[in-house]
Parts: structure tokens; sequence; C-alpha cells
């Protein structure tokens, strides 16, 4: 953890050591000798991955049985999508030659250097390393949280999905094309339970309104580009305006209020991370480092 | 792209028809369209200078957990078969669709009590779904998500029976 801390600024963009200072304005072919790409798909294998953990802690304890299956099917299906990402991640890192701060930490301690594997690059990865957006590591709270959490992050990844559907890079826009198909059924579950939440009970309205309390100030940081979505070439910021229809329309059947002016948090993108990511580690790492290389 | 099939590649497609799916064991790979080609590779030193075939298959949900499993059954079946030399292939494009199933498929599906998906992919799925036991369009739709990724979970309000609904996908 440490020897990431202090190298971070090195490493959150990937830069190389070894090649030629980048370019300033990076064209779509220097992505990958950059790393902005990897780094770009990272995150997106991040943010599924912490999501879909989170997800989960629900299994077996959902407040009935078909809504507990419910949340876990939709962490299948992030779990799913961000296999997807990191193979992909995985085989343009061992492809590329300079990225050795990546390389699999060998778990026999013999450090650095190894091929990463979808598996290292979830298992082995410090905090500061990971790029998820810091909505996805909230805590689950109350279900109304969740179902909230669940609610903003599909509204924006179903308009996310419809744009890198049609990107160039042609492994992504596969990926993006069949995660699209789940996010839809996400997006529409959870809009309907924020309605029946937020236009409910007396209880379930506040729960509600708390609920949003908590999580509306990570939500800006989801259209608030860093360096690798800059290089990606597509102005992540142009989803915001259709997101807040979605979120305002469902709102407003919900009898929520949406709020004004609020300090946005951000961070998570670039690997500074709220406190609760490294609990939601310590967790989902534990065996791989306890016991390298366990399988299944 | 879809390799013209062959003699050779035909025989192969005969033995994949005969592998059922982990989940939803009544239906067979073919019959939900995870095959999505069968190749011929040619004779080289990886294969020990022998001829062999690629399947290519595609998951139906980006999380399905049974693919590996898939994976290894197609193996087998054709192990069994006299074919030593296969490669298999996942691949994401075209995304899957339930428009691939096959109308045997859709059959065997609601005589097994899963009501097959009704229509085209793309369409809204709280529509009216019949009851696979008695035909019922008196149904509601109890949850998006059923026992695996692919199903929702409906109830006839006739027979009162709870059953699985294959998703429109």
């Amino acid at each position: 953890m440490q020897e990431s801390e202090s190298s971070k600024t090195e490493k959150n963009t990937f830069s190389s050591g070894s090649l030629q200072l980048p370019p300033r304005q990076a064209r779509p072919d220097d992505l990958v000798g950059r790393g902005f790409r990897e780094a770009y798909i990272l995150h997106l294998a991040d943010t599924n991955l912490i999501l879909a953990q989170r997800n989960a802690e629900w299994c077996g304890h959902g407040p009935v049985l078909e809504q507990d299956i419910a949340i876990t099917n939709i962490s299948l299906d992030l779990l799913g999508q961000s296999r997807n990402f990191y193979q992909y991640a995985a085989t343009l890192i061992n492809a590329s030659k300079i990225q050795e701060d990546l390389k699999a930490p060998s778990p026999k301690g013999e450090g650095v250097g190894g091929e990463v594997t979808e598996d290292s690059l979830a298992y082995l990865r410090p905090e500061r390393a990971f790029k998820n957006c810091l909505l996805a590591e909230q805590p689950n709270g109350d279900w109304g949280q969740t179902i909230l959490r669940q609610f903003f992050f599909s509204a924006y990844q179903f308009l996310l999905y419809q744009k890198l559907q049609t990107s160039n890079d042609e492994q992504l826009a596969a990926i993006a094309a069949k995660a699209l198909k789940e996010v839809t059924y996400h997006l529409r579950w959870s809009s309907e339970w924020v309605v029946r939440l937020g236009d409910g009970t007396e209880e379930s309205h506040q729960r509600m309104i708390k609920a949003i309390d908590e999580l509306w100030r990570y939500t800006g940081e989801l259209f608030i580009a860093v360096d690798y979505e800059v290089a990606a070439g597509f102005d992540i910021s142009l989803l915001k305006d259709d997101w807040l229809k979605k979120v305002t329309a469902v709102f407003e059947e919900a009898t929520l209020p949406v709020p004004e002016k609020v300090f946005m948090q951000t961070g998570g993108k670039s690997g500074v991370h709220t406190e609760h990511l490294g609990f939601i580690l310590a967790e989902m790492q534990y065996l791989q480092r306890a016991y390298p290389n366990a399988e299944w | 792209m879809v390799t013209e099939p062959t003699i050779a590649t035909q025989k192969i497609w005969l033995i994949l028809e005969q592998v059922s799916d982990p989940e939803v064991p009544v239906l067979t790979i073919t019959d939900l369209g995870i095959v999505r080609d069968v190749r011929p590779l040619p004779a080289s030193p990886e294969r020990g200078g022998e001829p062999g075939y690629e399947i290519v298959i595609t998951p139906t949900y980006t999380g399905c957990p049974a693919m590996d499993m898939i994976a290894m059954n197609i193996k087998l079946a054709l192990i069994e078969n006299g074919y030593h030399k296969i490669k298999i292939t996942s691949v994401l494009a075209p995304a899957w669709t339930t428009d691939w199933m096959s109308e045997d498929g859709k059959k065997k599906l609601k005589e097994y009590g899963i009501a097959p998906p009704y229509s085209r992919s793309g369409d809204r799925s709280d529509l009216v779904i019949n009851c696979p036991q008695c035909n019922s369009s008196n149904t509601k739709c109890i949850s998006e998500f059923g026992s695996t990724a692919c199903k929702a979970l409906y109830q006839c309000n006739d027979c009162k029976e709870p059953f699985d609904y294959f998703k429109c996908h």
C-alpha cells in the first residue's frame, strides 16, 4: 500500500519511464502506449466489481426472497461485466511492455513481472490502484439506500454503455452492447423501487430522503472526466443532462426532491477513495492474499 | 460470419445438438443459440500435425456461470465421438438474444413448465405472459429476476401456479 501511495501521481497516469514523454494531446493510436486505454478499462472493471461486491452483501439478507434474488442477480451481471473488462485489460497490459507496476506481484514474493490475469487485477491490487467511482463503494445502508445507489448508477451506466457500444474499440463495444441489455433490466427494476419507496409510506419516504442526502454528493464524479477518460476522446460530462432528466422524472413520480447545489466528492476514479473501499478489499482480497493461487 | 456447413461440420453440429444446457437441461445449447459457428482448422504443429475444429460459442448473459461448464460439456461430447483436436472460442458480438432460440426449443420450454420468450427482443416484458400450465393470460410478474439470470418469476392468477418466464432478451 505504501509503495503505491508514494508513487501515486506517476501511477495514475500510467506513464512510462522508458518511453519518450507522451504528447500533450493524446491521439487514439497513442492510448495503448500511454496506458490510458488500460486505465480506462480498469476503471470500468473496478466500478462494476466493487458494486457487484456491495450488492452481493445482500445475499441471504434481502427484505424478501424475490428481492434478495433480484439484487444478487444484478450483482452477478455486474460481476460478469467486470470479468469481461478485466480480461480485456489483462490482454492489453500483457501485450504492452511498459506497465511493470501493474504486472502481477508474484504471490510467492518474487516481486513483479508476471503476466496479469483477471484474478490478479481484482485480488492483488491495492486500494490506491482501484479506479472505481466513489458511488459504487458506498455502504449498503438500508434497502432504500441500496436501491437508490443502484438507480443512480444504472441510469448512468445505461447512458455510458449506449455510447461505448459505438466505440471504435471493437472489444469494448462488444462488451458494452451485451451489457446494455442487462443494464436495461437494472434500470427498470431500480426505478420502480425508487417510486415504490419514495411514494410509499411516510417511513419509506423519509428513508429515501436520507438516502439522497447520503448519496447525491457522489453522483457528480460520474460526469467529471479524469485523464484517461479525456484521452478516450468522449466527453463524459455530456451524459449529465440525460442522467438528470431520468432522475428527475423518476423522482417526480416518487414524490422525492431533486437536490439543488451540493458539493460533489471526487477522487475515486484516480484512486483516492472514501474510507469504505479498504474494508471491501480487505474482505474481498483476503483469501487470495492469505492463500495465494487458491482456486475453486 | 457463419461458416458454410460441410458434411464434416454438419456431423459436429449433430453432436452439439445433443449437449444440454446445465441450468435449463430441457434445452440444448443449439436450441438456445449459444453455438454460433463450427469451423474446420487446418493441420498444425500445435494440434500434433492434425486438423481440428473450432467451436464458437457466445454467453447468454454476461455473468452466466454456466459458460465454463458448457465449454467443458462440448469438449466431452466431441471427445466421446472421436474428435480430439477441439478449440473453443467465446465471442461477445453480436450479443446473444432470445430471437435465436429455436421454435423447437420454445416448445420444449413450455412443456417443461417455463413460459418461453413470447416475442422479439427489445419489446417490453411486462406484456401478457401465458401460464405454461393452464394457458391463462391472467398472470402477474412477481419478480423481474428469477432463479437464473435468464428468467423472471411469474404467478398464474387462475391456477395459482408460480412459474418461470424465460425473458425476452
